[in-house]
């Protein structure tokens, strides 16, 4: 208890690394007891219809299958919040890749072997899988992900757009994206006692035991959710997933601790997905690049099984000063998998459009881009009028231009080579929005001077336990070594899910308001009884709370790219962020957190995309030899960086969310230096070589 | 190969052909480990599933992502793609043989000095393959990113970044660690 306290944002090292490190950290999938079962789920093969039979003895027959889980037979659901969770509750198969049946054995070899063994008849019905700009099952609804209206309007844009001296009129589509985490879906079940425990690899086990109690009719006391370690999950996590309900059911059904983790090939069908988007940006602006008009408007799919509508739309109503803009959404139901959050759902799609317009716009004008966007700063939040809590995305910008060395770039596309190679430069602006969802938590002095505190955040890989214990040690006073973390299981103080940029502000929240009531009861005077004193709080009232301000995160990217002129390969030389989110608290796992975003925005720009085959009415990139998610070889210099920003409109800690924004401008910005190095401006992600070689000369 | 008809240990009245599994040794973090499974049983399923070792990872149990990679006889091998029967004799090293005792090995250290993980579940197939690639340099083999005129040379590699980052890969990280992962393998690597 020698340490002295540090102050909040200090490169404190992860709490839970030597466990990762030394392979003991233990996941979803790896709570082994001896009885266990293993689960296999069967994918439906068409894309639409119903089951007419299921066949089972053949599967039944190979050694070591237990059972095996239908529509038939397997225990009925009550209410599901989620109809993606309402598995083998009936023959419907609204998309190929539907659950139809969960085949459990003995060991993983013979469930494989069972579920190849079963046979299913289908009726089929004809299937719609393609989203095309004038779709004609394309209708507007009432709101896009995030509670958004899907339709926003302000002044007149056409009107504006028509009067407008210099207009961009650019629509650029992108295929579905996959978050793909390391780990797959994964859950383990056991029954024991009239008392469910499952480890689930979740980013927020309080709400996978209260969809679970629906689900099977138990009280929540009944149930306990562990998600100790999880294994990313860049939203396909952010709420319960089909493999913890049917792990839940064999369990019930067999008696025994049950095993189901979904197989990488059947991820894309049953996880989530970043919809395919056909975005239309329409900009007017004056011969000086100030803005007349902004118009948005975003056409995506959603599955047959529930709306999800990607709000892509959603950033340019907070980018932007603009007298006249619209910004609309529209969907299309789909015989798809059913779309869900991938890190920065709206705002990584959005702002990939939004921002090569704006570059689209600069080029247009002769005006140097960062320059752009500095003459559209607005002065308040241009939909809502609010005034925002902070705003220094200009200060991301000239630091950025600053430290990339953008300025006495030459404009010019095309103009630079070595070798074979094209060389160009970009820039993009980025937002995330500051979200706060109620927590609760308990904090714990003992005698000797330790605390505890609990809280159920999940880390999925951002460091919660460490810089929660920051935030605690920073309330009492103390050093973080003297703080206990207890995280990862809904028996614990319910918590937020680890989404939206938001698990350290909602769990911090709590966290720093029980520290500060322990505090204070330490501070009434007397000792501490042997049993220590316990303090809860929770934060319903906090973020139930309407802020009079508009609070995002900002952020500038900027690329360096070099085109092969021969093969059309893009190497990202150097990408940049330069973030304005509040206050850093660890600068070390935050500065892994941007990285990681941008890492995954060179993918977007890059490597990734998942092709609808409109035959087979599947995602056909499905595993990661298809799927490029980017490799070592293609990250060379990644830097990110932070302005000091002290937002008092926040939470006790003054920070905004962090998780998600690195993503957001990269694409664009590589985009745009593709374009600076090549002069092709192409409007469709990924950037693969095959569709950049008719440009190069 | 040295095996023996394995013993039924299965409930009577079902089929079970005896001749499907096996019994062998396998040799893990130095110790023997005799095993009697399936023959389709991976090396990687035989520490997940039968030994408890369950810091080799399933990514993608398809040779894809690198997660699961452990060293064979001191060369990396993605252990979903071996079978597990026929490694009688080979001398398997996990994540949890790299440290001894509490002190860890120094790309272990190095990891956590340089954050070079987020989720971890990547990780102990990152370290194993850092092991195994830092001996196939020391060894001479080359890479893709190796430069011509080391090619004739029987000697080391030198481990520059991008020999590491080519070199690496076969280890894919979806929390975007890279950049801090070739710097750990840097600090480290001769």
């Amino acid at each position: 208890m020698s340490h002295a306290p540090q102050p909040l944002g200090a490169p404190v090292v992860r709490r839970e690394g030597r466990e990762k490190v030394t392979g003991t950290a233990r996941y979803a999938a790896e709570h082994n007891a001896p009885d266990r079962l293993y689960g296999w789920i069967v994918p439906a093969t068409v894309t639409s219809g119903r089951v007419t039979a299921i066949r089972t003895a053949d599967a039944l027959a190979v050694p070591d299958v237990h059972t095996v889980l239908t529509h038939e037979n397997a225990p009925s659901l009550g209410e599901t919040d989620d109809p993606i969770l309402a598995v083998l509750q009936n023959a419907r198969i609204p998309h190929r890749g539907w659950p139809v049946a969960l085949v459990v054995a003995e060991t993983l070899e013979a469930a494989r072997a069972g579920a190849e063994a079963l046979h299913v008849d289908y009726e089929t019905a004809d299937h719609d899988v393609v989203l095309t700009a004038d779709h004609p099952r394309l209708y507007t609804p009432e709101e896009a992900n995030g509670g958004f209206p899907a339709v926003r309007e302000r002044g007149d844009a056409e009107a504006a757009l028509a009067a407008a001296p210099v207009t961009i009129d650019a629509t650029y589509t992108m295929g579905g994206l996959h978050n793909h985490p390391m780990e797959p879906h994964a859950s383990t079940a056991r029954w024991t006692e009239g008392h469910l425990t499952v480890h689930d690899s979740s980013q927020g086990s309080t709400t996978v035991r209260d969809t679970l109690s629906k689900a099977f009719g138990l009280d929540g006391s009944q149930i306990t959710v562990l998600s100790r370690h999880v294994g990313g999950g860049f939203g396909s996590k952010g709420t319960p997933r089909p493999q913890v309900v049917l792990a839940a059911m064999a369990s019930r059904h067999t008696g025994r601790p049950v095993q189901v983790v979904v197989h990488r090939r059947h991820m894309a069908a049953l996880v989530g997905h970043r919809a395919p988007t056909v975005q239309r940006v329409r900009l007017g602006a004056d011969r000086n690049g100030v803005l007349r008009a902004v118009s948005h408007e975003v056409a995506t799919h959603t599955s047959r099984v529930k709306e999800f509508v990607e709000q892509a739309a959603v950033p340019a109503r907070v980018m932007y000063a603009s007298p006249h803009s619209r910004t609309a959404h529209r969907v299309a139901a789909l015989d798809v998998p059913s779309p869900s959050w991938m890190r920065a759902p709206g705002e990584a799609s959005g702002m990939y459009a939004l921002e090569s317009a704006m570059d689209e716009l600069a080029c247009a004008l002769g005006v140097d881009p960062v320059e752009l966007r500095l003459r559209n700063e607005p002065s308040a939040e241009p939909d809502s009028g609010r005034p925002f809590s902070s705003r220094n995305l200009a200060a991301c910008l000239t630091e950025g231009a600053r430290r990339f060395g953008w300025h006495g770039r030459d404009p010019q596309p095309a103009a630079r080579e070595e070798g074979p190679w094209l060389l160009g430069t970009g820039v993009a602006s980025a937002t995330y929005p500051v979200l706060l969802s109620p927590s609760a938590a308990s904090a714990h002095a003992a005698q000797d001077g330790s605390y505890t505190v609990r809280v159920n955040a999940t880390d999925i890989g951002t460091g919660a336990r460490t810089v929660l214990a920051q935030i605690a040690a920073a309330a009492l006073g103390t050093a973080q070594e003297n703080v206990t973390i207890d995280i990862g299981s809904s028996d614990l103080p319910a918590g937020s899910v680890a989404g939206g940029s938001s698990g350290t502000a909602s769990w911090g929240t709590a966290v720093h308001k029980a520290a500060t009531a322990l505090v204070r009861r330490l501070g009434e005077g007397g000792t501490v009884p042997p049993e220590g004193i316990t303090v809860t709080a929770d934060t319903e009232e906090e973020a139930a709370e309407e802020s009079p301000y508009a609070r995002h995160a900002f952020g500038a990217h900027f690329a360096e790219v070099a085109v092969d002129s021969l093969t059309g390969e893009v190497r990202v030389r150097r990408l940049l962020g330069v973030y304005a989110a509040g206050r850093i608290l660890n600068s070390r796992t935050a500065r892994s957190q941007f990285i990681g975003g941008m890492v995954m925005g060179l993918g977007m720009a890059l490597t990734e995309g998942s092709t609808m085959d409109p035959a087979f009415g599947d995602f056909t990139e499905s595993d990661l030899a298809s799927y490029h998610v980017p490799s070592c070889a293609d990250v060379l210099d990644i830097q990110a960086h932070w302005i000091d920003e002290d937002d008092p409109h926040l939470n006790p800690m003054g920070s905004k969310g962090i998780g998600e924004i690195g993503i957001v401008g990269t694409a664009a910005a590589i985009g745009n230096a593709v374009r600076h190095a090549t002069g092709a401006r192409l409007r469709e992600l990924p950037l693969t070589p095959d569709k950049l070689l008719p440009y190069l000369p | 190969m040295d095996t023996t008809p394995a013993k039924d240990e299965r409930d009577a009245g079902r089929l079970t052909p005896a001749d499907d599994r096996s019994t062998f040794t396998l040799h893990i973090n130095g110790t023997a480990q005799t095993l009697t499974l399936d023959h389709r049983t991976t090396v990687l399923d035989a520490l997940r599933e039968h030994l408890g070792l369950t810091g080799a990872k399933k990514g993608c149990d398809h040779g894809q992502c690198g997660a699961c990679t452990v060293l064979v006889d001191g060369r990396r091998a993605n252990s979903c793609l071996l079978l597990a029967v026929a490694q009688q004799g080979s001398r398997i090293t996990t994540v949890e043989g790299l440290a001894e005792g509490d002190r860890l090995h120094p790309l272990q250290e190095a990891f956590l000095e340089r954050d070079a993980l987020q989720c971890g579940y990547c990780t102990p197939g990152q370290i194993c393959s850092a092991v195994g690639m830092i001996a196939e340099s020391a060894d001479g083999f080359p890479s893709h990113a190796t430069p011509q005129e080391a090619l004739a040379d029987d000697g080391p590699v030198a481990l520059g970044p991008d020999e590491i980052r080519e070199r690496m890969s076969g280890n894919l990280c979806r929390c975007g660690a890279y950049p801090r992962i070739v710097e750990a393998i840097e600090d480290v690597a001769p």
